[in-house]
């Protein structure tokens, strides 16, 4: 028999219409949507708050991610609120009183070729100086660490170490988003679904309200919360934001008895693999390179994906594909978020995630409840603000340390 | 012939018994069998129970919505009723949940690409008549089915001549049997899975007839054993020639099951009832089959254990059979269709999805189009193949004419969702083993949308991904929310694959060697021979150092840096990226790319220049030479060739499309030999005849075009990533061998990629991205001289933001341990000496590079360091969690500072 998964709620939400105006109104039902309300809540006493969504309930990307959860990023500004959302992560299913799966299991990034070693070293050293938990691994622990990976010298790019970070790990996407949702509406904060925004109202350079299939809404301040289609969503307003939207995909296997103990990740043998609590491997790898709003990608990237994944794990070679999914992930051009203020007054965006803001989802809520509450950013996000493309302060996790997700 | 296999009829083999093993006990079926029907044969009906309530589940399709008999086979978890039988087929029953083993697969997947006028996805009878129609008009028609034998629905119908369409004799008509159309993407590329090989075929039309599923019935207890779709019921029976069960009653809510009835009776298999959702079933059919038809009802229950023994009808009636065959309706098999972006609509006379419009250029027809006569099938088919060949510029477009046959009636079906009966026994997905009560359990916690249902109640999630459970779960909460119809509550999103893949298909060939093509140069048989360690740079394989007997590879390298230093050595160089950029309007083109200038650069002259992104950090480098007046060969790092030629590529086509240049890698053209060391001049002089060495006829930074002494003709060029006096030798990749065999023979040490790094390191030359990660801007390495202060060039206005003017940047610095035998590990972070090592710890920077010095006698480094110039002879520290290695802040240059050596 296979494992069950955990008993969601007797309830979970109201479904109320919309009233006519709000302290807050965060466009964007997502995981990070969500967690904004929360804390909103929580930390602030805010709870005159509506979500809008304009299909159901983190069925965007929170729906859609491979659940990767750490925060070994090399940058002091990435490690600070990356490692703030982990600590959060760790106390959340208690909080929340859900169980979300988290499961700390292990996070390895492997590397391939010397410059992979130097940037793995370098990311480890920086992480422990951090106070993040991080350790370089050589081949023969990678074997012992995740048995089936193929360390075998005579692979087309063999595995010359990965780096580890023990509390990372993987948790239910829907499980989390519904874990928020749950205790926002709790609070009374209105989740509304089926309420796309469609205009803003406006005075002048201040932002009013929104303008929705459901009707306007004023609000004293709007957070945009809209991941891939921010951009989008900012043009209605005039705004014009560095960000580039381009499909991901993931997919599943069937369920398999458990074979895979940790996370792998490779960049350079690009594929990510862990195996989710039911029992199906769910991978990914790099965004289809074209810029697009449809949820879905090519089949080619799916096939590198799966060559990527046998090279690093033979043992894979029978199990099936039963489904493909895409979403659509907002770029920046340093890969790291945009947390703040716009030239528009009582306007706010977060977005920029891209391919790895899964796990920043407590942190991104904490940080722009606080903007939101306060009209300012939180230390946190405030190197993540929107000026950076104008300063130069970029921080660039691209680059540097080239590992998505 | 077993009690279950029926005495004649049937497409099987009964002069072929195959033997095989399910569970580890022996069985023997018949060629022509799947595995499920061979077990039905042998009276097995009972497969593994359900994953989690361990409940005793059957066989409950004929196809590839099974959810119950899952069975694993050669380490693959696969349905039994699409598993063909063969000899020694070994297979174990599995509650859904497969197993990998280590052990290895021999086979080879491969792919094929193709093109074709007209695709036809489904061999049923709307399939094979819209092949016939568009083959015989000669466009290129695919024919693909996922079954071992074309017919589709024909194959389970008696009395019907197979051979009609005629396929064969077209000659552009390919048939691809056993083929799954998976995938559908944009510009109607269709990914079809045939056993071993992944066709991707791009088709000018396509026509779906991908025909429809079956429903099961939702009641208490419709999980039992014997419990089947009545369509399966009948391909066993007509198909296979097998019987699941010698007493039968029929539930339905259509017409289909009365022919299943029919057929049912002249196997000479008891038909007990029919029970018809209806009040007024089509009293011809009702006549016709001569059975009790209980109207106006539904099944509610089941009785028996490992079997069916009974059903409910009500509360007050019962009536024993040995199976229960049921008919919830049918569903279109729209997932193609869904999958390229067809939008669906529900039709309350069907009670159905059926597709409605679509973007591309594709027809749906059949059953697939809810269309489920016979006569009606083949028309609609041949119609859309004769105009999909049309419209693919072939033929008239007038349908071919038709076999005649039978008519056969569809009238209005009576959706059964929801009975009475304890609802957490009423399973909605067997292979989840989730109910209605899981699904009033969703809605009731205020879930209004299907796709939150599905995730609450894992409903659609399974291997089968919701092909039998799908709809029904939509009709039940459609029910519960009292929407009007399910049409209000909406499908989920149907997703690529339509049926598994295996990963080893979609993975192809590109496994091992082929995972990433290996490139080699022409001298690697050389290096080989003599004992090259290689490492890998992008796809190439470069040698990494010659260590000689009884050398580990610190003292090869110490060594070969003591010869590049002292004596002459020799380095393959060949793997360097080479573009050539022509036109008249290469020079400003290059101007504008680089930040210094290269349009008066005079021919026969090379410049070594950067490249930055738009964010004025460093992208790459490298020499540039300039041949003729609209000619350069610009050089770039070994693994960022393709970035650069795309790089230069997007900047030409999208912004600068007026500039008249073109680029053509040529990397694979010129093998390229490093001649390098204090004796490289005389060493060459006999190899070079007719140039003039001497520093003062052949300037550095220039090249000359010559003929070596073999007759080869070369390109010589005096650069230098070594300080010392260096030439560089380039061939034809075809004299590369043996040029390199030349130079060899005058005793110049062969030396590999690491004392590259050292010698240009003592010198203090960085490598980008080993010295650089994106972050790092020329200013930065110390090299403001290469950017020109008169020309604009991409990257240029980000010098002027203030983040890129900040004085503590990370800047190139050199260190020199404390201890000279302390070698720093690239990757150190660095550290003010005094701050307390406790997280979180300020960093100032990084180790990019570290080395022994064979020309030092000692270790140092390069590293970034914020504002790293103003440290220069200050002390910091390297925590590496159990030591600290202390190093002093240098100039990033340790040797020949004054450059004497370059011109020997
Ligand atoms: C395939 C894939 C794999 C990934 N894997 C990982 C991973 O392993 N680890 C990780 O950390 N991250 C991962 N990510 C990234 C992560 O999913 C996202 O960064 C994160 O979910 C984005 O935040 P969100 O949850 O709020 O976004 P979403 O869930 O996309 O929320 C945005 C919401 O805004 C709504 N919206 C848009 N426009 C409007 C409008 N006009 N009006 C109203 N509502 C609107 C959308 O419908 C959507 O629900 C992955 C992403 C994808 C696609």
């Amino acid at each position: 028999m296979s494992a069950v998964l955990p008993e969601h709620p007797e309830f979970l939400w109201r479904n109320p219409d919309p009233r006519r105006s709000y302290e807050v109104v965060i466009v964007g039902g997502g995981g990070h949507g969500l967690a904004t309300a929360y804390y909103l809540a929580r930390n602030h006493g805010i709870t005159n708050v509506a979500v809008l969504e304009r299909g159901w309930l983190a069925g965007g990307n929170m729906a859609r991610n491979t659940t990767i959860i750490r925060s070994n990023y090399l940058w002091d500004e990435s490690a600070a609120i990356y490692e703030h959302a982990l600590k959060q992560w760790e106390a959340l299913p208690e909080e929340l009183d859900y169980d979300f799966l988290f499961s700390q299991r292990g996070v390895l990034n492997l590397a391939h070729t010397p410059q992979d070693v130097r940037e793995g070293v370098r990311r480890v050293n920086a992480n422990q100086l951090n106070g993040v938990d991080a350790e370089w691994l050589n081949p023969d622990q990678v074997k012992e660490f995740c048995p089936i990976v193929d360390i075998s010298p005579g692979v087309r790019y063999p595995v010359l170490g990965a780096t580890l970070q023990p509390r990372a790990g993987i948790a239910k996407h829907d499980h989390v988003a519904w874990a928020f949702a749950r205790t926002a509406d709790e609070h009374g904060i209105d989740l509304i679904q089926d309420c796309e925004v469609t205009g803003f109202l406006r005075d002048g350079d201040k932002i009013l309200g929104v303008q929705t299939t459901r009707g306007p809404i004023m609000a004293d301040r709007i957070g945009l919360a809209a991941a891939g289609h921010t951009s989008v969503l900012a043009g209605l307003a005039g705004l014009r934001l560095p960000l580039q939207s381009h499909p991901l995909q993931a997919l599943v296997s069937e369920l398999l008895e458990p074979v895979h103990p940790c996370v792998v990740m490779s960049n350079h043998v690009h594929v990510y693999v862990s195996q989710a609590h039911k029992g199906e491997l769910v991978m990914g790898a790099g965004v289809d390179p074209y810029n697009s709003y449809a949820q879905r990608g090519s089949v080619h990237v799916i096939e590198r994906q799966m060559a990527a994944a046998l090279e690093l794990f033979p043992i894979f070679a029978r199990a099936h594909v039963i489904r493909t999914w895409g979403g659509i992930v907002d770029v920046t051009p340093d890969a790291s978020p945009i947390i703040g203020a716009t030239p528009l007054a009582n306007l706010f965006v977060n977005c920029g995630w891209g391919t790895g803001g899964f796990k920043a989802t407590p942190a991104s809520g904490w940080v722009y409840a606080h903007t939101l509450a306060t009209g300012r950013a939180h230390p946190l996000n405030e190197p993540f603000a929107l000026e950076r493309f104008t300063t130069g302060a970029l921080i660039d996790e691209h680059g540097a340390a080239a590992v998505a997700h | 012939m077993t009690a279950h296999r029926l005495p004649n009829g049937g497409r099987v083999d009964r002069a072929a018994p195959v033997r095989f093993t399910y569970d580890g006990k022996r069985y023997t079926g018949l060629r022509g069998d799947t595995l499920a029907s061979a077990l039905i044969a042998n009276g097995v009906l009972e497969v593994a129970p359900s994953s989690y309530r361990g409940r005793p589940r059957g066989i409950v399709t004929a196809g590839v919505d099974e959810p119950n008999a899952l069975v694993l086979v050669d380490g693959s978890l696969l349905p039994a009723t699409t598993l063909e039988l063969h000899d020694g087929l070994s297979a174990t029953g599995r509650s859904g949940v497969g197993r990998l083993t280590d052990s290895t697969d021999s086979v080879r997947h491969d792919k094929r690409y193709v093109h074709c006028d007209v695709l036809v996805v489904g061999g049923g009878p709307a399939g094979l008549a819209a092949a016939q129609a568009a083959g015989r008009t000669g466009a290129r028609t695919i024919l693909a089915d996922e079954r071992t034998e074309l017919g589709g629905t024909l194959l389970a119908t008696k009395g019907f001549d197979l051979s009609w369409p005629g396929l064969a004799e077209f000659p552009e008509t390919r048939v691809l049997s056993r083929t799954t159309a998976v995938g559908y993407y944009d510009q109607n590329y269709v990914v079809l899975a045939q056993r071993n090989t992944l066709w991707h075929v791009r088709a000018k039309r396509v026509v779906l007839a991908t025909g429809a599923h079956e429903r099961p019935l939702v009641f208490a207890d419709n999980d039992r054993p014997g419990v089947m779709l009545a369509s399966a019921v009948r391909e066993y029976v007509n198909r296979y020639a097998v019987a699941p069960g010698q007493n039968v009653v029929l539930a339905t809510t259509n017409d289909s099951a009365y022919q299943v009835a029919l057929d049912l009776i002249a196997a000479g298999i008891t038909v007990s009832a029919i029970v018809d959702s209806r009040p007024e079933p089509p009293a011809a059919l009702v006549n016709q089959v001569g059975v009790e038809v209980i109207t106006g009802s539904a099944v509610t229950g089941t009785e028996g254990r490992h079997r069916v023994s009974a059903v409910h009808i009500g509360p007050d009636r019962s009536i024993p059979c040995d199976l229960l065959a049921v008919s919830g309706g049918w569903n279109p098999a729209v997932h193609m269709f869904s999958q390229a972006q067809g939008r669906v609509r529900y039709e309350e006379r069907i009670a159905a999805f059926v597709p409605d419009t679509c973007p591309q250029d594709l027809e749906v027809v059949g059953a697939a189009n809810a269309t489920y006569e016979l006569a009606a099938c083949l028309a609609e088919g041949a119609a859309a193949g004769a105009r999909a060949a049309h419209l693919a510029g072939f033929g008239g477009g007038t349908a071919p004419e038709l076999p005649p046959v039978p008519a056969e009636s569809d009238s209005a079906h009576r959706p059964v969702w929801m009975v009475e009966g304890d609802e957490t026994l009423q399973f909605i997905d067997l292979q989840r083993d989730s109910t209605v009560a899981d699904i009033r359990r969703a809605t009731g916690a205020g879930l209004r949308s299907v796709e939150h249902v599905k995730r609450y109640t894992t409903v659609g999630t399974g291997l089968d991904q919701g092909r039998t459970g799908g709809v029904p779960a939509i009709g039940v909460i459609a029910e519960l929310l009292g929407a009007s119809s399910p049409g209000e509550v909406g499908t989920t999103t149907y997703r690529p694959p339509y049926t598994p893949v295996s990963f080893a298909l979609l993975a192809g060939r590109d496994r091992g060697e082929l995972h990433d093509p290996i490139r080699r140069t022409a001298m690697h048989s050389w290096h080989v021979a003599h004992g090259a360690v290689f490492e890998d740079v992008g796809q190439w394989k470069r040698p990494h150092h010659y260590p000689r007997a009884g050398e580990d590879a610190q003292a090869a390298v110490l060594r070969e840096c003591t010869a590049a230093r002292t004596g002459l050595a020799m380095m393959d160089a060949s793997t360097l990226g080479k573009i050539e950029v022509q036109g008249p309007d290469a020079g400003e083109f290059l101007n504008r790319m680089y930040t210094n200038a290269f349009a008066k650069l005079a021919i026969g002259s090379c410049r070594y220049g950067m490249l930055c992104r738009a964010d004025g950090m460093v992208f790459d480098d490298g020499v540039v030479l300039r041949l003729a007046e609209d000619r350069y060969l610009t050089t770039t790092t070994t693994g960022n060739a393709a970035a650069v030629l795309d790089w230069f590529e997007e900047w030409q086509q999208t912004e600068w499309p007026e500039l008249r240049v073109r680029f053509t890698s040529v990397t694979e053209q010129w093998a390229t030999i490093a001649v390098v060391g204090p004796g490289s001049r005389a060493a060459l002089t006999p190899l070079l005849p007719d140039l003039d060495l001497s520093a003062a006829a052949f300037g550095f930074m220039t090249f000359r075009d010559t003929v070596l002494c073999n007759g080869v003709p070369a390109r010589v060029a005096r650069v230098s990533f070594s300080g010392e006096l260096a030439f560089e030798i380039n061939v034809a990749t075809w004299h590369g061998l043996s040029t390199w065999e030349l130079v060899a023979n005058t005793g110049a040490t062969p030396y590999g990629t690491e004392t590259m790094h050292v010698l240009r390191a003592e010198k203090g030359f960085v490598i980008v991205g080993q010295d650089t990660d994106g972050t790092v801007t020329p200013q930065d390495l110390g090299m403001d001289w290469i950017v020109s202060k008169r020309k604009d060039f991409v990257g240029r206005r980000s010098f002027s933001r203030p983040d890129t003017a900040r004085p503590d940047r990370r800047q190139l610095v050199g260190l020199l341990p404390v201890d000279p035998d302390d070698l720093l590990p690239e990757g150190a972070q660095l550290v003010a000496g005094g701050v307390p090592l406790t997280p979180p710890v300020p960093m100032l920077g990084h180790v990019t590079s570290s080395y022994r010095s064979a020309a030092l006698g000692r270790t140092f480094a390069l590293a970034l360091v914020a504002g790293g110039r103003d440290l220069i002879g200050r002390e910091l520290l390297a925590p590496l969690g159990n030591r600290v290695i202390t190093a002093t802040v240098t100039e990033p240059i340790f040797y020949d500072p004054e450059g004497t050596r370059r011109d020997g």
